[in-house]
């Protein structure tokens, strides 16, 4: 046993390598003075340089935070309230109820993003018309449908999160303070959000994550005026080799990575 | 990570009473706008036609899922859509197994590692997972193009005269999705392994098991849940992934989720590639019901 666990922690070293080199190589070439990818001339700082100076990346990058942003506080909310809800009520059609939130969790994001491109194609021309009646707003492909696809998708693992952590929870403890004279939602809001906030922070750094990162859905929901820095990538992957990819991409690893250290030390987090 | 395997498994005592559900209302609602509407939407189209102009026809027709199945001058079973699922399962499955075989040591060692140097792997394992599978392509194409790091390490060490090609064949776009997909096959076995009863693998040793017996009868049933969960979160995002299969495929073997999203944005013939995600979502349902059938059977 111990000549199998020895082989097994030698093979893992191997596959951290596979693991990391890419990603190492694409950090350090992201500091190559040669416009070639694969000539290193030379230590630069230049392609960062160009990056502060890009406007469409800078503006794809501010588009993809704000998205994010939203599709955070939009998830949190229903992620939290599902959660606690599921776990103080009996709500009937549980089981049906629960596949329907693990759905969006699990489905291809190629099938997600085209029905929700048709949904939002079906009902936009009604509801332009419906709009037309009171406003000159129009309703059309943008920041609030990638915001509405992204919370889709996000706001079940908040949920799952935060149903984790009351799985542990006392349930006298709410009880003691609606005893002591607070109202269900006081209850909620002073006894159980403070115990849960662990949970809650780790669902919302997962949301942003996820939702800074995610491409297939988006593709189908942007439109014209929100394009998003995964998006803006992924076009640019598509033209071939572009070191200021390697800068865009590196900033991009390490804003991942600080996120997965911090949110891995509040999940941790105990009273 | 292992908890966001599970469907959730709601367990409340009270009823719920009108405050509860209006509570209730919002996720109801949301859940039933953007997800249980689109599927049914994405239903209906697959049944409708198209007119010359692309706009669609609200008239029930088989004719999108025949497409996909038999030939439109023949009749004869098989054709290139045909293909394209058969080629997006043997890249999707092809990737599973190499994912499972190159992962599941890795997990191994991480759950049985000393507490204090098991949560260091774990992040090691969460960052890839975290970074955006778009990033991570995008480093592999730099390696891996004509005029990329490896093609000209290679030359550099006189190993090759001329670069050849290795980004665009089948083999990097597997290469790409196994590359993009292993934490998630690492993470949940790791749960299944860092929960195993050690007494449990000693007692069949002690009991005369080999180790290839020992893996076989005890280690591998003990780990299912795990295996189950990391096999469908490769298998299922690999299968329907048009990002990886482009980038790396260069489009000539196109995947299923290519073929789908050239449908909706450029082909512009809706119905068919509903019946296309619709076919694809078919066949997911039937690979949940088989898994979790099989998982219902085995004990523990």
């Amino acid at each position: 046993m111990g000549l199998v666990n020895l082989l097994c922690a030698g093979w893992s070293g191997l596959v951290f390598l596979f693991l990391y080199i890419p990603i190492v190589l694409l950090v350090v070439y992201s500091f190559n003075a040669s416009d070639l990818i694969s000539i290193w001339g030379g230590f630069s700082t230049e392609w960062y340089v160009k990056l502060w100076n890009n406007g469409p990346l800078i503006d794809a990058t501010k588009n993809s935070l704000i998205i994010a942003a939203f599709t955070t506080v939009f998830s949190v909310i229903l992620g939290t309230l599902g959660a606690w809800l599921l776990y103080r009520y009996k709500f009937p059609a549980l089981r049906p109820l629960g596949t329907l939130i693990f759905i969006p969790m699990v489905i291809p994001e190629v099938i997600m993003g085209v029905s929700l491109l048709i949904l939002f194609t079906v009902v936009s021309v009604p509801l332009n018309q419906w709009l037309a009646t009171f406003t000159e707003a129009e309703f059309a492909q943008g920041f609030a449908t990638i915001i509405i696809a992204h919370t889709t998708f996000c706001f079940p693992f908040v949920l799952v999160a935060v149903q984790a952590r009351l799985t542990g929870v006392d349930p006298f403890l709410e009880e003691a303070a609606m005893d002591l004279g607070a109202p269900p939602l006081k209850a909620f809001w002073l006894v159980m959000v403070p115990y849960l906030l662990p949970a809650i922070v780790s669902g919302a750094l997962m949301s942003f994550t996820l939702s800074m990162d995610e491409v297939i859905v988006t593709f189908f929901v942007t439109g014209p005026e929100s394009q998003t820095l995964p998006l803006k990538i992924f076009g640019l992957a598509k033209k071939g080799l572009d070191p200021s990819l390697n800068a865009v991409s590196t900033v991009f690893v390490l804003a991942t990575a600080i996120l997965v250290v911090v949110a891995d030390r509040v999940r941790k987090f105990k009273h | 990570m292992q908890a966001a395997l599970g469907a959730p498994d709601p367990s409340g005592t009270r009823r719920p009473g009108l405050f509860g559900w209006l509570l209730m209302t919002p996720m109801l609602l949301w859940l039933f706008a953007f997800v249980v509407a689109p599927t049914l939407i994405l239903l209906v189209y697959s049944f409708c036609e198209r007119d010359d102009l692309g706009q669609v026809v609200y008239s029930f027709t088989w004719d999108n899922y025949r497409r996909i199945f038999f030939d439109s001058d023949t009749g004869e079973f098989g054709t290139t859509y045909f293909t394209v699922f058969v080629r997006s399962v043997i890249y999707a499955g092809l990737t599973t197994v190499i994912c499972l075989v190159v992962g599941y040591p890795v997990a191994w060692s991480i759950g049985r590692a000393p507490e204090s140097r098991r949560n260091l792997l774990l992040t090691l394992v969460m960052i890839p997972f975290w970074t955006s599978f778009l990033i991570r392509t995008y480093a592999w194409i730099t390696i891996l193009s004509t005029n990329g790091l490896l093609n000209s390490f290679l030359q550099y060490t006189k190993l090759i005269e001329e670069p050849f090609d290795m980004l665009y064949t089948p083999g990097a776009v597997v290469l790409g999705l196994v590359y993009s997909y292993l934490p998630f096959l690492i993470l949940p076995v790791y749960g299944s392994v860092e929960k195993l009863d050690n007494s449990l693998v000693e007692a069949a040793f002690d009991l005369g098991a080999g180790p290839v017996r020992a893996f076989q009868k005890v280690i591998i049933p003990l780990t299912q849940p795990g295996i189950v969960a990391g096999v469908l979160l490769v298998f299922i995002p690999a299968i329907g992934m048009f990002a990886i299969s482009q980038l790396m495929g260069g489009g000539t073997d196109p995947t299923i989720g290519e073929v789908i999203q050239n449908q909706f944005m450029q082909a512009r013939d809706w119905p068919f590639g509903a019946a296309l995600g619709m076919t694809l979502v078919v066949m997911f349902a039937g690979a949940f019901w088989f898994t979790s059938r099989r998982q219902a059977a085995v004990p523990g």
